[in-house]
């Protein structure tokens, strides 16, 4: 892989709880304007993985080089500006409750520019449109449905033009046809955005929609990397087993 | 953010319209949006944006709001000339949203000032029946599942009780022991000052025993549990509304109520009085502390003038007064952690309603008591 293209590295991470190992020497690479499905079974690292790669917890070892920027030694407030260029959607959507869905998305930008209010209005009108929330600017999250949550954290997570996304389980508790629609949305985000996407997803319908490359996990360690045909033809018994479970074999 | 903004962005005004040139991203856009507020004008003009060479997101909200403000010609290139890549960026920030989502409740029509304000009025006329109803509801079914719960009818989760009732009382009694304390003290000390000039030290024992025993043991102890218990079960209560766990409850055949609120009721009703009788002896404590040390009162004219002023019925009626406020305050507490509204701003507003609503209940009460058992 080609160092202008690689937009994420990640060598050597391992990670833990106390005395409990949970990732063991996890090494993979992005490129640029790729999607890369992250799955494995429950308890196999994928959220423990996505938390340590933005240090929101605190690996035990390894690398994780972001657009050139080794993430792993920034002290607080550089890695507070290395953040701001990765957008992540959590599982639940993480809405303030307190603020409009217009609030929330306009939150980052209000904290780190000095973008006039009319400016700041219009972008987060046309992020809403993107994700298709047009007229629910003034709602709260709580009068908002699962998929809607969803897609307003969507909204605030790409708010900042981040290069790189990170997105959670974007489909868990979605109905078949609103995960499609937001498949398709980050689809569209990396065609007319250029943005790069790792999904963590246990969906394989969804990893065949969208992921241009997978890496499985098991007991927090990478036990295939490759596209989403090879791994649906995986001598690996795990993963087999996986695409069998999902209906994808 | 903006010291080291990059400067290269420029805008040229003349009379075939606004252009824009060099980079527009959020560095750049606040100078070059203040300079075009200046000098734009108000009249049709074209925007060009072929010099542009970098777009971000907040360049594309700028340049299409400026567009908005010029009323660029209705025959306008929509990319307003822009060169590939960032021309294909803008067209896709205009471009239709993406189909099939559901994304807000139609709006419903204007209506005049009158009208919303009368529909306001109603608004909130409806939710204090609703709330008055829900609080009956909640009452009438934490006496009737209390009453059960105390005569042996009905399951329930071993230990709860007592747990509760360690962290309600036993964890409660230092921060209570001392408020009484205290203010057995300060008031003997404010009051001795006044009566040692009228050579009435003796009914200092008087004053220290009535008041705290027919009023602050009772109202101090009640006004602490309020603060430490009753904001801990809205809290609770509305932790668990936020997080599904009442409905989870549901679902299990659980009534939450039963589940959570009746131990809670139970044995804030056990520990109030307890606390209460207690406060009131530390409360007394506290005035023969200045009585003898700042009177020079005798300990036994002390023991003798007390049991001569206060009345058993004092006490009996303090520790009943007690066992209405632990009803107020459980009930107020958990009345209000099932109303909560939203998230973790939610939990907090209704922990604060708890706390204000059961202090100023319970000194309603108390006054109301006061009335009824000494004037006639």
């Amino acid at each position: 892989m080609s160092q202008g293209r690689c937009l994420l590295s990640v060598s050597g991470l391992e990670a833990g709880y106390g005395s409990m190992r949970v990732l063991e020497s996890i090494s993979f690479e992005v490129e640029r304007g790729e999607i890369v499905a992250i799955l494995g079974g429950s308890g196999s690292g994928k959220s423990t993985l996505l938390k340590n790669m933005l240090r929101l917890e605190q690996p035990i070892g390894g690398r994780v080089v972001f657009q050139g920027t080794e993430i792993s030694t920034l002290d607080e407030s550089e890695l507070n500006r290395a953040r701001l260029g990765i957008g992540f959607l959590f599982q639940n959507g993480a809405l303030l409750g307190s603020l409009s869905v217009a609030e929330n998305v306009a939150m980052p930008l209000e904290m780190h520019s000095d973008l006039p209010p009319p400016v700041i209005e219009r972008l987060v009108r046309l992020r809403l449109r993107q994700v298709g929330l047009e007229g629910a600017d003034s709602r709260l999250p709580a009068e908002l449905s699962g998929g809607m949550r969803k897609r307003a954290a969507l909204a605030r997570a790409l708010i900042l033009d981040p290069p790189l996304l990170i997105c959670d389980e974007p489909s868990a508790g979605l109905d078949p046809v609103s995960a499609r629609r937001l498949d398709d949305l980050l689809l569209r985000l990396r065609d007319d955005l250029d943005t790069t996407l790792i999904v963590v997803t246990h969906e394989v319908d969804s990893i065949r929609r969208i992921a241009d490359r997978l890496l499985f996990l098991e007991r927090g360690r990478v036990l295939f990397e490759g596209s989403v045909d090879e791994a649906r033809r995986s001598e690996i018994d795990s993963v087999r087993a996986f695409f069998a479970a999902s209906g994808g074999g | 953010m903006s010291s080291d903004a990059p400067t290269e962005a420029w805008a040229r005004i003349d009379t075939s319209g606004v252009t824009l040139g060099g980079t527009l991203t959020k560095e750049t856009v606040p100078r070059l949006f203040s300079q075009l507020e200046r000098q734009a004008p108000s009249v049709s003009a074209a925007l060009d944006l072929a010099q542009v060479t970098e777009l971000d997101s907040a360049g594309i909200a700028f340049v299409l709001e400026l567009a908005a403000r010029l009323d660029s010609p209705p025959d306008h290139d929509p990319a307003f000339g822009l060169e590939e890549p960032h021309r294909g960026r803008l067209l896709a920030f205009q471009a239709a949203p993406p189909a099939g989502f559901v994304s807000s409740a139609p709006s419903p029509p204007d209506s005049s000032i009158w009208n919303r304000w009368l529909e306001s009025l109603g608004r909130h006329g409806l939710r204090h029946v609703a709330e008055a109803r829900d609080f009956l509801f909640l009452t009438s079914n934490v006496f009737t599942f209390g009453c059960a719960a105390l005569l042996g009818r009905g399951r329930a989760r071993k230990g709860t009780f007592s747990r509760v009732a360690v962290a309600m009382g036993v964890d409660a009694m230092p921060v209570v022991l001392l408020i009484a304390f205290l203010v057995g003290l300060v008031m003997a000390l404010q009051a001795a000052a006044q009566l040692r000039r009228f050579g009435a030290n003796i009914y200092i024992v008087d004053l220290v025993g009535i008041s705290m025993t027919r009023e602050m043991g009772a109202l101090m102890t009640a006004i602490v549990l309020a603060g430490r218990s009753g904001s801990a079960i809205a809290a609770e209560v509305a932790t668990m509304v936020v997080t599904e766990e009442t409905d989870a409850l549901r679902s299990l055949g659980l009534d939450p109520i039963r589940f959570v609120v009746v131990p809670r009721f139970l044995a804030l009703m056990l520990v109030t009085p307890l606390l209460t009788f207690l406060a009131t002896g530390i409360g007394i404590f506290g005035g023969f502390v200045a009585a003898i040390g700042y009177l020079d009162l005798a300990p036994q004219v002390f023991a003798t003038e007390l049991i001569a002023a206060v009345e058993p019925r004092d006490l009996v009626a303090s520790l009943a007064k007690s066992v209405v406020f632990a009803w107020v305050i459980a009930l107020l507490g958990s009345h209000q952690g099932f109303k909560v509204k939203g998230g973790a701003e939610g939990v907090g507003r209704a922990t604060t309603a708890a706390v204000v609503t059961s202090i100023f209940a319970v000194i309603i009460v108390d006054a109301a008591a006061g009335m009824l058992l000494y004037f006639e």
